[in-house]
């Protein structure tokens, strides 16, 4: 693609009191590019963006904007705005005053300032909130008062932290879609920060998996759920089962005790690996009719399929099927040779992807060493 | 998504609100009692001797006693040397209560018992150990003379009367203050620089108007005492400088006359009354703009 990189991150790390949050940063974002930064809680997604904003200054590394170096110039000399994550607007100022906030101290004239604050206000469906105060607006409402008045500046770019956070499911959906609408009509470049996958994936051009305050990996979402890079990224984004196995040949995949066909290719023979299934990949055949046989333990009514987990010889699958199978049956699973993804080894490898629980959370609940660390970005939980 | 603007107004629950009424009634009646008591009826005593002569006839000569120069000169000299000591008093607690609300939670509530620790001691003896300072051979004269200078005369000097409202009534100001900076997001100052102001504007902007409340009631909490008081200034002046209190105070108990005191008293009321509904004013405005 032609398209010009904007800002460049080069190798940044930054460490709070002594915790490394972020290591060795590197990414590219190009002009009109919708970016997410996705991780979970404390991955230094949070403080990515407020680097680039200009709240933090890196310890090691650079920032570079179309090719100039951002560390000395504080955020008000940067040709950035932010939606805050509780949308930070200003209480004592209404609705029109606080879009009108940017622009009322570049020495605008009052009609310009008028009609650009109309403008955002038809933009964003505000038109007749101007007078009101912030505190009598929905979540939804100063939600839309925090993306018109970042966005009044015309910034090259919007940088949105856990913007939804705040916002019951259907309306985030309906955000989701209006955000997309706004970036597509402003053609502003959006670098967008949260820990719900879903959204990353609905509304990214490219998303930008973080964990651990390194980069798993940067792909299109495409990319990102059907070729995961690691154990880690396969777990985060959508369900997987990750299975220890072996490379027996190009093209021959050895897990859960069988040799199974594969596309992938370019391991060493015999390179052990972890392998992603996706749960509706895998087909419910009859128990004899296949060379891996499982009990089903747990059945899930979830609408337009049924999840259901099978232990297969001790290892916990998760498997989304349309049919119904009665739980304690025996039956076969069946994997199709482009249903099985091949990963290399990483240091996530057999911390995922076992449904003896749904999450690393729930295994923390029962740990009552788990936890009091200093937090340095606190997305609201779902 | 289209919301409606107007939200509607919802009825509020008659019964339950009579109900809660009742029972408020019953937990308030020993703070009723004790306000008419000691408010209530020493207030009307106050419009009694205003209004009567030595004789309990009705008069006006109280308040015209009022109009007299001297008289007219203290209330004069109480509200100039008030304002002053509340703007000194302002313009020391801001900052002070700034770097106070940017401290961690713990470090602030020790700035805090720092601040108010002299409050435990009475403002009388605080004064009196002001006055023993600067007195013509008090600790600082010792130390002019020691370095060979002569006595310096401060007491009777008007700024160490405001110094004397001043360090009596700062903890006032700085509390109410500390209070209102240390509600307001840092988020929102990020928010001002992200928009292009620089961090001085932000706080122009942002961090002053949103602490108005705060000023206006460090304002009245100051400048009530300092326009009512009468101990500072007969004390750091030696009984050179006057003000109202003073006057009221010598008034009731060295002329026994209650009948002018009662006036000066009742005047000394309306005019602060009238101050803090200015006060209120701006406080109002705000609060309104927010109910709006």
């Amino acid at each position: 693609m032609e398209k010009t990189i904007l800002i460049e991150i080069r190798d940044v790390s930054k460490a709070f009191k002594g915790t490394k949050v972020l290591q060795g940063i590197n990414l590219d974002i190009h002009d009109k590019e919708f970016i997410t930064l996705l991780g979970p809680s404390g991955c230094g997604k949070t403080t990515t963006l407020r680097i680039i904003g200009g709240f933090e200054t890196p310890d090691e590394g650079t920032v570079m904007f179309e090719g100039e170096d951002m560390s000395n110039i504080p955020p008000y000399h940067r040709n950035v705005n932010t939606v805050f994550q509780k949308y930070a607007l200003f209480p004592h100022l209404n609705v029109y005053d606080n879009i009108a906030f940017g622009l009322r101290i570049k020495k605008i004239p009052k009609d310009e300032i008028a009609s650009r604050v109309e403008e955002m206000l038809q933009m964003t469906s505000l038109v007749g909130f101007e007078k009101r105060q912030i505190s009598t607006l929905s979540g939804g409402q100063q939600q839309r008062v925090a993306i018109a008045r970042a966005l009044i500046n015309k910034p090259k770019v919007l940088l949105l932290d856990e913007p939804l956070g705040a916002l019951d499911l259907k309306l985030r959906k309906d955000m989701q879609n209006e955000l997309k609408r706004i970036q597509h009509l402003t053609g502003i470049t959006f670098i967008y920060v949260t820990h719900v996958q879903e959204e990353a994936l609905s509304m990214s051009d490219t998303v930008v998996v973080m964990a651990d305050g390194k980069i798993q990996q940067i792909g299109t979402p495409e990319d990102i759920y059907n070729e995961p890079t690691n154990a880690f990224v396969a777990d985060f984004i959508g369900e997987s089962n990750i299975l220890d196995g072996t490379m027996v040949a190009d093209f021959q995949a050895r897990f859960a005790g069988k040799t199974f066909p594969c596309v992938d290719s370019g391991f060493e023979p015999g390179e052990s690996v972890d392998i992603v299934i996706r749960p509706e990949d895998v087909d419910v055949v009859p128990a004899n009719s296949s060379q891996l046989t499982g009990t089903v333990t747990s059945v899930t009514f979830k609408g337009d399929y049924y999840e259901i987990i099978v232990d297969v010889c001790g290892f916990k699958w998760m498997i989304e099927t349309s049919d119904y199978v009665a739980p304690e049956t025996c039956i076969g699973l069946k994997i199709d040779p482009d249903a099985i993804h091949v990963m290399k080894k990483s240091e996530y490898s057999g911390r995922f992807g076992d449904y003896s629980t749904f999450s690393e959370e729930a295994e923390e609940l029962s740990d009552p060493n788990y936890g009091i660390e200093p937090e340095e970005d606190t997305p609201d939980d779902e | 998504m289209t919301s409606n603007p107007v939200s509607p107004v919802k009825k509020s629950p008659i019964r339950h609100f009579r109900l809660a009424n009742l029972r408020s009634l019953g937990i308030l009646t020993p703070h009723i009692v004790w306000c008419v008591i000691f408010i209530v009826v020493p207030l009307l005593f106050v419009l009694y001797y205003t209004f009567t002569d030595r004789n309990g006839a009705f008069t006006t000569d109280n308040l015209q006693f009022l109009g007299t120069p001297e008289i007219l000169r203290c209330f004069g000299l109480s509200i100039v040397y008030a304002l002053v000591a509340t703007a000194v008093c302002l313009l020391l607690a801001y900052p002070l209560a700034l770097a106070i609300s940017k401290l961690k939670s713990n470090h602030q509530s020790l700035a805090t018992l720092l601040l108010m620790l002299p409050m435990w001691v009475s403002f009388i003896i605080r004064t009196y150990t002001l006055k023993n300072i600067f007195n013509d051979n008090g600790i600082i004269n010792q130390i002019i003379a020691m370095l060979g200078g002569g006595e310096v005369k401060f007491l009777g000097q008007s700024w160490l009367i405001i110094l004397g409202m001043v360090y009596d009534f700062l903890p006032y100001m700085v509390m109410p203050i500390v209070t209102v900076l240390t509600g307001i997001d840092p988020k929102l100052n990020e928010a001002a620089e992200d928009l292009g102001y620089s961090p001085f504007r932000a706080f122009l902007h942002v961090t002053l108007p949103l602490s108005r409340a705060g000023i206006i009631s460090g304002i009245t909490m100051v400048f009530v005492p300092c326009v009512s008081t009468f101990y500072i200034s007969s004390t750091l002046s030696g009984g050179t400088v006057t003000l109202i209190g003073d006057k009221i105070e010598s008034a009731f108990l060295s002329n026994s006359n209650f009948q002018q005191g009662s006036a000066m008293s009742f005047v000394l009321m309306i005019l602060i009354l009238i101050s803090i509904l200015v006060m209120n004013k701006f406080g109002d405005k705000e609060s309104e703009e927010l109910l709006a």
